[in-house]
């Protein structure tokens, strides 16, 4: 009997590690499981075309035509709930269980959700297809929205309703936006755009609870101030899809626990894309990546761990871009508090420029925005001096 | 035909970007030259800006790889290819004759 490679989850990192497998000649069977209706579609315009209306769900499938000999077999609508680690089976919600000689997980993260927002309308969070098509139907009705978290998905959800005509205030309990990401300095510089574009920001400001009964009126923060909203984005992050391992014996963390070949302490079992945390020995801990780039091209390692042809490794230097207001921001590498930030090209003011971060005098990390050339220049400069250091 | 510039103002691995109905990147590649759609079919970026290696071009925003030769997919996340266009060099100068809008991708 051939062999069969279980894929739990259906989307990036699903659908990556399934072309690994056929792309590094494994011939079995191949299922993959997706608890989402739809077909594997791509994310990033979820906040951006999609919700703009001018991208539709044929325009952002992540099927290629090519993909149809890949021979997969697709068990969409289907909720995994369970991994039985000696016989290596899938569990699904209907029963039914699937044994497998191979299992990747790639079951994704899950928005993370405002205490007290449930059964309110109105208010939404944002990560997937029907999320979006839920989010789109009530902005195109909606004269004021109001968006918690100014992270990526919340700017750039504000950026997609200023276009469509939406008075908009972006709300952060952080002094400054994505000082997480980008640092201070940068963070402040980005977040600028919201200002040039008529969107109102406010910082240092908890949201205290949501106004409304039935449906959201308001958003108060722990200052008193009410925000009138007719609708209301909560974009402050998300959690790994994890818990239904609870019993697999399969180990947990923030993610699951992964050796820097994606291997689980489990034989035969991978992990990969936003539900893994995989060990980084620059970072000397579990590190669990949510980036697009990073569920793309991590399986490739994954399937060679799991064929056990040692093959590719993942590309180390991080890498995610947002484009908010018409402006492309590029990051890539990895920052820390004490990097200093050194503009090389354009300037701030402009929304314009390339900055490379350094570290004791070396490049380790850079930002550009609306500088794709240069920015692609230095992202390969960065990956060729970290493939030659390891 | 459109006027790209000089031979000399596009030294290898460098690309220029040509206005046009739908705009041209064009490449050279070690002395030889190629012309492909600019628009990456994955999403709007320019593959003028993208990243030369050999005969592929890597898109810089999300590293989707087209052939130059070809205009085929080499590397995902694209799935449709971008029309190729013919490169004359006259007198020094770079040329590109715009394929017809049907051709190439399908």
């Amino acid at each position: 009997m051939s062999p069969t490679v279980a894929v739990v989850g259906a989307s990036l990192a699903g659908l990556s590690a399934a072309r690994a497998l056929r792309n590094q000649s494994y011939d079995g069977r191949i299922v993959v499981i997706g608890d989402e209706a739809h077909a594997p579609y791509d994310r990033p315009p979820l906040s951006k075309e999609f919700l703009a209306g001018t991208a539709s769900l044929d325009d952002i499938t992540l099927g290629a035509p090519d993909d149809e000999d890949l021979g997969l077999e697709w068990r969409l609508h289907t909720t995994a709930v369970g991994l039985d680690h000696l016989s290596r089976s899938v569990l699904l919600e209907d029963g039914s269980e699937i044994r497998a000689d191979g299992v990747v997980l790639a079951t994704g993260a899950r928005a993370r959700r405002l205490p007290g927002s449930e059964g309110l309308d109105g208010v939404h969070v944002l990560r997937s297809l029907d999320d979006a098509i839920a989010l789109r139907e009530e902005l195109a009705a909606a004269g004021r929205l109001v968006v918690i978290g100014a992270g990526f998905i919340g700017a750039e959800v504000a950026s997609t309703a200023r276009a469509l005509g939406l008075e908009v205030t972006v709300v952060e309990t952080q002094p400054v936006p994505l000082a997480g990401p980008l640092g201070a300095e940068m963070g402040a510089v980005c977040a600028g755009l919201h200002a040039d574009h008529g969107t109102r920001l406010l910082t240092g400001t908890g949201v205290a609870g949501l106004v409304g009964a039935g449906r959201v009126e308001a958003v108060e923060l722990t200052d008193g101030t009410r925000l009138p909203a007719d609708v209301v984005l909560v974009g402050i992050g998300a959690t790994p899809n994890i818990e239904w391992l609870a019993h697999s014996g399969v180990a947990l963390g923030n993610g699951v626990l992964t050796d820097a070949r994606c291997v689980t302490n489990i034989p035969g079992v991978v992990a990969v894309g936003d539900c893994a945390a995989a060990w980084s020995a620059a970072a000397e801990r579990h590190v669990r990546i949510e980036h697009w780039t990073h569920a793309l091209e991590q399986p490739a390692t994954a399937a060679a761990a799991l064929l056990g042809t040692g093959g590719p490794t993942t590309t180390p230097v991080p890498y995610f871009w947002s484009d908010q207001y018409g402006a492309r921001i590029q990051f890539a590498g990895s920052r820390r508090d004490g990097d200093v930030a050194r503009v090389l090209e354009g300037s701030c003011a402009d929304r314009s420029f390339l900055v490379v971060y350094e570290r004791h005098g070396q490049p380790v990390a850079v930002l550009g925005m609306n500088q794709p050339r240069l920015f692609t220049r230095w992202r390969r400069q960065l990956r060729s001096a970290v493939l030659t250091q390891s | 035909m459109i006027p790209v510039c000089p031979t000399t103002a596009l030294p290898p691995g460098e690309a220029a970007r040509v206005e046009a109905d739908e705009p041209i990147a064009v490449f050279n590649v070690d002395g030889d030259f190629y012309a492909i759609d600019d628009t990456c079919t994955h999403q709007d970026a320019s593959l003028a800006d993208g990243w030369l290696d050999g005969c592929a071009v890597e898109c810089p925003l999300h590293a989707s790889c087209f052939d130059l030769r070809t205009g085929k997919v080499s590397g995902p996340p694209a799935k449709t290819p971008v029309r190729t266009h013919r490169v004359v060099v006259q007198d020094g100068m770079i040329y590109v004759q715009p394929a017809a809008a049907t051709d190439g991708a399908a």
